[in-house]
């Protein structure tokens, strides 16, 4: 069975179980790999991926409630405000591991595409369903700031 | 397969000089002998393994097109390790950091040796900038060397005219310049030198300085390769039923409907359960929710923790064996003026790294070839071959990033290694790659846990406040016992790992004793991020502290005092202290303040953390500053976050942290009932580094071990309470 949506911005039909959770249908059907494996069941983050521009957990979205939509990628960011997202990341050295921060980066593009300047408590809100353990969080958080900055500038 | 670049065979030393008369040589590979003897933690297992000494090294590949391609013998998994070993290499090469790329070593003792290790190549106890430092600083200046010389020769000129910076060579008076890349081909001529003269630190342009982390950018953009993105032409996806109880096996199975879901390939039986074999992980994982599986559990654990931790209750008043002895600690506490004691109780604590555990495994009758975030390469070679049937030789790993361990991925039965090999095996050896993933569940049911423990603690204090005895005694499992390190680390019944920080105290107090007893459980156990300090830092200044209090004594002051005959304990005390604005002075109603101190791996961190205690008793930590000597620092930034990621990771463990059994069960299964911290419950973290010139140590691990007890004593500044069993949130506190 196939089902039909927009994949970083292209018309994608993948031949797969309806049911199978949309994390694997991007890994392991359309070859996407930024998008990762942690919890498989919405308590990590580091499956997020935007659905319309909102920050879903792949993990436990099956993929025939795509069907129709836009799903954006790690791959497919490319607004200036991802950008600002991943060059502050880059900038205050935020990764360690580094398996948890497609997820990271994800849902902090999506709190940035809505509230451009988002205070510490706004952070806590969009954040903290995304795990690291590594426990980058300080950084994160900074970084968030400085592509707010950097979007503001 | 994609974007595997460790998969490329590389030019060794020999392959590269049988090229070099050829104008199609384009690599310069360093080979040099190193004959250190730094071998001391892991001195157990040597016998059982290659003899590293005198056989040459290759750490280093400059390409004509200027590249500098840096073999890193450890792996990455978050703590910096392949941005400090490009740095030291580059360091005395005085390469253009631009240039400087990082390619994992392949799996091969003789080579990659971790010299603190013995002749094991692995990562692991906070080593791999200590023994690489010689090592490499060597490797790099060799190179330079070369370099030097080959220019000297081409403009014919003598090398003492020549300077290096960021990869040109340049003869001043001759207005001569050449970069790396140009000197190759007749640098591969040249002899490498015996010896080499390395920098005075003073020189040092990148070590100590900032030398941005090699993987922050593929680490920002998705295209960081881990295990779980290999794919191999015609790879299957394996997923291992494991029995529900530890020690259970499998008596028998129907694959009946796990055959019938589409994609699903193979059912085959190994060692440790049911492997369902299939096209994805997504068959795989129906199929093997589809499994009916009947378990023999006659031989398995069925205790439940509680029942454990009485039973180590009861073993603290049974005589145990000796780990330090000093005076006669209990006569000096029975004729003290003033005695106190107190116990601690530790969870089982599982790793849960965020990428769970995986391998990939393409096995022949004749080979077997491995990729993994490996951190055990000797180790996991070993038991791979054993599995297959093979030689060490025949076994190869290639080493990717790994998605975090905190020591998970080393572990001498090499768990997840050995799983994917009898995996492949039994689907027949005829060379289909295999990947075997483990989901969450796995990972929090899988075992290997940081074990339990139980401290119990006495002291007596003289009529002027003076600390006159000290008595310890811990109960808990071996991480050793009965694995291949057992030799090096268990002496005379007692394990190292088992009293570090508690056998070495670090305070003058004239008598001390410290005991341990060594329990026997089903539960398989397994070090744990700055292992065994992870508990015994916490007994210990948890219980300092208690002492200090009932000595009327500031906490800080106390330990000072004490600490008199340790210089760098006592000065990174001090600086955490100062930094932190510490007073004898109560913070405001509902704040507290805790101190600690702890060495690990030869660091030495000390914290102090601030607290606010809710109406609810809710804590919340809001700042923790924190002072650190590992000897020369390397990357200051790169210490930094190891310090901030050590606080976030140790305060997770002790807010929420608890693997529990109920007769024989794990009771938790994933994030949600093995809590970690997430981002609103970080506090503010300052760190301060020592400025040092010894040696470089550690920093992966040692800034966990003060986390737990400065929370507890800013908890108790805060509530009057002292927390005696973790974790905090049994006490309602999280």
């Amino acid at each position: 069975m196939t089902t039909t949506f927009q994949l970083n911005g292209k018309t994608t039909t993948l031949d797969a179980d309806p049911n199978m959770p949309l994390l694997w249908a991007v890994r392991e059907v359309a070859g996407l790999h930024g998008t990762k494996f942690g919890c498989g069941m919405a308590l990590c983050g580091a499956c997020t991926v935007h659905l319309d521009g909102k920050a879903i957990r792949s993990c436990v979205t099956p993929l025939s409630t795509v069907a129709g939509r836009q799903i954006t990628t790690i791959e497919g960011l490319q607004s200036k405000r991802a950008k600002a997202v991943q060059a502050a990341w880059i900038n205050l050295q935020v990764p360690q591991c580094g398996y948890c921060q497609s997820g990271q980066i994800m849902s902090a593009t999506a709190l940035l595409e809505t509230n451009p300047a988002p205070t510490d408590a706004d952070i806590d809100g969009a954040m903290s369903g995304n795990i690291c353990r590594c426990a980058t969080y300080s950084r994160i958080r900074a970084a968030i700031h400085a592509a707010a900055d950097t979007i503001k500038a | 397969m994609t974007r595997n670049t460790f998969a490329a065979a590389r030019p060794t030393r020999r392959d590269f000089l049988k090229e070099a008369g050829t104008v199609t040589a384009a690599a310069l590979t360093i080979g040099f002998e190193w004959g250190g003897t730094m071998r001391r933690a892991f001195a157990g297992p040597v016998a059982r393994f290659p003899d590293a000494t005198f056989i040459p090294n290759a750490f280093l590949r400059i390409g004509s097109d200027d590249s500098v391609t840096v073999i890193a013998k450890h792996v990455e998994m978050g703590q910096g390790a392949y941005t400090g070993i490009a740095t030291i290499v580059a360091e005395e090469l005085d390469a253009d950091w631009s240039r400087v790329r990082v390619e994992s070593a392949p799996a091969d003792a003789k080579r990659y040796a971790n010299l603190v290790f013995g002749t094991l190549q692995g990562t692991g106890g906070s080593s791999a900038m200590a023994n690489s430092w010689m090592q490499l600083r060597e490797a790099g200046g060799k190179a330079r060397a070369m370099l030097l010389a080959a220019a000297a020769k081409e403009w014919k000129v003598p090398a003492s005219e020549l300077t290096v910076e960021q990869g040109i060579v340049s003869h001043a008076a001759g207005k001569r310049q050449a970069s790396f890349g140009a000197l190759v081909r007749t640098a591969a001529a040249l002899p490498v030198p015996d010896t080499v003269q390395l920098k005075d630190p003073k020189n040092f342009k990148l070590i100590g300085r900032h030398a941005p982390r090699v993987d922050a950018a593929a680490k920002s953009d998705g295209t960081a390769q881990f295990t779980l993105d290999v794919v191999l032409p015609g790879m299957l996806v394996a997923l291992l039923k494991r029995p529900p109880l530890f020690g259970a096996t499998v008596k028998s199975f129907d694959a009946t409907a796990a055959l019938a879901v589409p994609g699903v390939v193979k059912v085959v039986q190994v060692p440790r359960g049911v492997a369902v074999i299939a096209k994805g992980f997504w068959a795989a994982r129906q199929g093997r929710d589809a499994l009916h599986i009947e378990w023999d559990d006659s031989k398995a654990e069925k205790r439940s923790s509680a029942a454990l931790m009485k039973e180590y209750r009861r073993l603290a008043e049974q005589p145990a064996l000796p780990a330090r002895k000093d005076g006669d600690a209990a006569q000096a506490i029975k004729d003290a003026s003033r005695q106190v004691s107190a116990s601690y109780e530790f969870p089982y604590l599982a790793h849960a790294p965020m990428e769970p555990l995986d391998a990939v495994v393409k096995l022949t009758p004749t080979s077997c070839e491995i990729w993994a975030g490996d951190q055990f390469q000797t180790v996991d070679q070993g038991n791979a071959a054993r599995t297959a049937g093979l030689d060490p030789q025949q076994v190869s790993i290639h080493t990717l990033f790994a998605g975090g361990s905190f020591g998970r991925r080393a572990n001498p039965g090499s768990d997840y290694i050995v799983e994917a090999v009898s995996i492949a095996k039994a689907y027949g050896a005829d060379g289909t790659p295999i990947k075997l993933q483990w989901t969450r569940e796995d990972d929090i049911h899988g075992g290997l846990y940081r074990p339990m423990y139980f401290h119990k603690l006495e002291a007596g204090l003289n009529a002027q406040g003076e600390l006159i005895g000290w008595r310890h005694v811990i109960v808990g499992q071996s991480i050793t016992v009965d694995t291949p390190f057992a030799a090096g680390f268990i002496k005379n019944g007692v394990d190292a790992t088992s009293v570090e920080g508690a056998a070495n105290i670090p305070y003058a107090i004239p008598n001390i004793k410290v005991d341990l007893s060594t329990t026997t459980t089903g539960v398989p156990v397994l070090w744990w991020r700055v292992v065994g300090s992870s508990h015994t830092t916490f007994a210990v200044e948890a219980f300092i502290d208690e002492v200090a209090h009932a000595a009327g004594q500031d906490g800080f002051a106390f330990r000072r005092k004490l600490l008199a005959h340790q210089p760098r304990m006592k000065a990174v005390l001090e600086l955490a202290a100062e930094k932190a604005g510490w007073s004898s002075a109560p913070l405001p109603k509902g704040k507290g303040r805790g101190i600690a101190v702890a060495e690990a791996f030869k660091t030495y961190v000390a914290q102090v953390a601030e607290v606010s205690v809710g109406a609810d008793g809710q804590v919340k930590v809001d700042r923790v500053v924190c002072a650190v000597d590992c000897g020369t620092p390397i990357n200051p930034d790169i210490i930094t976050a190891q310090m901030e990621g050590g606080i976030g990771f140790g305060l997770g463990a002790v807010l929420y942290g608890a693997i529990t059994l109920k007769d024989g069960r794990i009771e938790q299964d994933n994030f949600n009932g093995y809590r970690v911290l997430r981002i609103n419950e970080m506090p503010k973290v300052e760190v301060h580094i020592v400025p040092s010139a010894e040696p470089p140590t550690g920093v992966g691990e040692p800034g966990v071990a003060p986390l737990g007890p400065a929370v507890a004593n800013a908890i108790f500044a805060a509530t009057g309470k002292r927390i005696h069993v973790l974790p905090f949130a049994n006490h309602g506190a999280a």
